[in-house]
């Protein structure tokens, strides 16, 4: 028969053996029996009290899982198969099992990345990291200098992280992350911060700053431009091996699409677990709304995966709203939530940092009384009973003390 | 010693292994395997791919690969005749990104 | 006889993709949003 026709032929045969012919997003956006990864806080204590924290942490809840509870959490996590999972809180290696856990992990072949400041990271702790398997390390910082860093997460963070890089360096652990959260300050740094990691050996993550937990009240000042995001999506574009968690899929709406999903993963292919247990959509939304049960309720984590009502409307096909007349809707998909919900713009609505304006716009339209208020949460409190976001003097504990 | 490795650049599409069909192939033991509904996720511990295999059949060959002497063999085994191309082609891409691997 | 190649060329190719696509589709782990 004609070329054309067994062509077609073939394709439709292949179509038959082929359940569902979507595409991965399509499949992604429906949601799946299991996460793929997801991020575990473990817990709320912080030595660190960083202006833009999304958990707002400091104060160790008191109903923090236990270590057999936290374990629980990872066997059910090897049942459903998930991949690996992203530990931070708060400071994970504050935890007095944070080995323990680590290797309970991935003794099990569940990959262990975990995000931390580094004040703990010692060279004897840095050693022990190296002898384990699948795992990961990423050290946050947010400037490529101690005078950007230091302003947002405090007075000697800065050579604490580089403290922590250079211990897993010495000690032979391979590449690292290190990991940056973009802001109007440090978008003129990013050169340099490339330039850091590549020093290392490490690999450069740049995040996008959400208007979350302490991030409420810093996000005015703190986020980026219009067009310092241009200057970003272009410089990203060019380094296809910076790491991006597609956090900046707002940002495809300006041309070809970064790497990564371009989706909100949030509820349908990754979430969070907190330090007390409760599961809400991601790690940006630690709000009632977006809560989606706890992993102490009979059915488990897999139970409120699979369960809960927040998570099966987040499975179904999101309202474009005023969003839905705008060409790049299919490239953006309306933005981040967290975003929005933060900053008290509507859902089905655009992001506040839509590349187009339409955001900046919102915002502007919208009552004084609508942005929700900075809770609490766990931050440290000061003496009349308001957080301390301010940036405190921290230490890198001696060897000694480990 | 191992761990989670991270490339300084983004994964190419350049063949990890270059795929013969004549040869003996298994899946990669550095991949975790699992099933959904319309196929199956695969990550690579190693390279930290994550790969969809988009049809049952592709999952029950790559599952079954190691049981035959030959790539070709376990496709004619498992395969409708008219895709066997396709599925060669399929299982190129995945030695590819490192999921099946030369026995 | 170019314009004939040409055309198995193209029908080649587009086939190619079709098919890949329907069967093997790759991310990064990195890739998905909501997580640290």
């Amino acid at each position: 028969m004609p070329a054309e026709t067994a062509e077609a032929a073939e394709i439709a045969e292949i179509a038959e053996t082929v359940e569902a012919p979507l595409s991965l997003k399509d499949r992604f956006t429906h949601g799946l029996d299991a996460p793929i990864c997801l991020t575990w806080e473990l817990t709320y204590a912080c030595n660190l009290a960083c202006v833009h924290c999304l958990s707002s942490s400091g104060r160790r809840d008191p109903a923090e899982l236990t270590a057999d509870e936290a374990r629980r959490v990872v066997d059910e996590l090897v049942d459903m198969k998930v991949f690996y999972v992203n530990l931070g809180g708060g400071e994970p290696m504050l935890r007095p099992d944070f080995f323990d856990l680590v290797g309970y992990a991935v003794e099990r072949r569940v990959g262990v990345k975990f995000s931390t400041n580094g004040t703990r990271l010692t060279a004897e702790r840095a050693r022990r990291l190296a002898a384990l398997d699948y795992l990961d390390v990423q050290v946050s910082i947010d400037g490529a200098t101690a005078a950007t860093n230091d302003v947002v997460r405090g007075e000697g963070s800065f050579a604490a992280a580089r403290m922590a890089m250079d211990n897993l360096a010495a000690a032979g652990f391979g590449p690292f992350k290190i990991s940056v959260v973009v802001t109007r300050q440090n978008v003129e740094e990013l050169d340099a911060l490339d330039a850091l990691a590549a020093s290392y050996g490490a690999q450069l993550r740049l995040t996008r700053l959400r208007p979350s937990g302490r991030g409420i009240d810093s996000w005015d000042a703190l986020h980026p431009t219009a067009s310092q995001q241009r200057r970003l999506y272009h410089w990203l574009l060019e380094r296809p091996g910076v790491l991006t968690g597609d956090s900046f899929f707002h940002l495809s709406a300006l041309g070809e699409p970064l790497d990564g999903l371009n989706l909100c993963g949030a509820g349908r292919v990754v979430c969070l677990i907190d330090p007390v247990g409760d599961v809400y959509a991601c790690p940006f939304v630690i709000d009632r709304q977006f809560l989606a049960g706890n992993v102490r309720e009979a059915g488990g984590f897999a139970g409120v995966w699979r369960s809960s009502e927040l998570f099966r409307s987040l499975r179904e096909p999101q309202s474009a709203g005023a969003c839905a007349s705008c060409g790049s809707f299919d490239a953006c998909r309306g933005g981040c939530m967290a975003a929005k919900f933060f900053t008290g713009l509507p859902l089905d609505g655009p992001d506040p940092e839509c590349v187009h304006g339409h955001g900046e716009t919102a915002l502007a339209s919208l009552d004084t009384g609508s942005r929700p208020h900075a809770a609490i949460g766990h931050s440290k409190v000061g003496v009349d009973g308001t957080p301390v976001p301010v940036p405190t003097p921290v230490r890198f504990r001696s060897p000694a003390r480990t | 010693m191992r761990r989670l490795l991270s490339t300084t650049e983004a994964p190419s599409p350049v063949a990890e292994t270059a795929f013969a069909a004549d040869r003996a192939w298994r899946l990669n033991p550095q991949v975790a395997l699992r099933d959904e509904a319309f196929g199956a996720l695969a990550y690579h511990y190693g390279n930290r791919r994550l790969v969809f295999l988009k049809s049952r059949t592709l999952v029950t060959l790559v599952s079954a690969l190691a049981d035959y002497p030959s790539a070709s063999e376990a496709i004619a085994a498992c395969v409708p005749e008219r895709s066997h191309a396709a599925y060669e082609r399929a299982l190129a891409r995945l030695a590819a990104s490192g999921v099946i691997d030369a026995c | 006889m170019l314009a004939e190649d040409q055309d198995t060329q193209d029908i080649e190719d587009v086939s190619d993709e079709d098919v890949d696509e329907l069967l093997v589709e790759e991310v990064s782990i990195d890739g998905m949003c909501g997580v640290y």
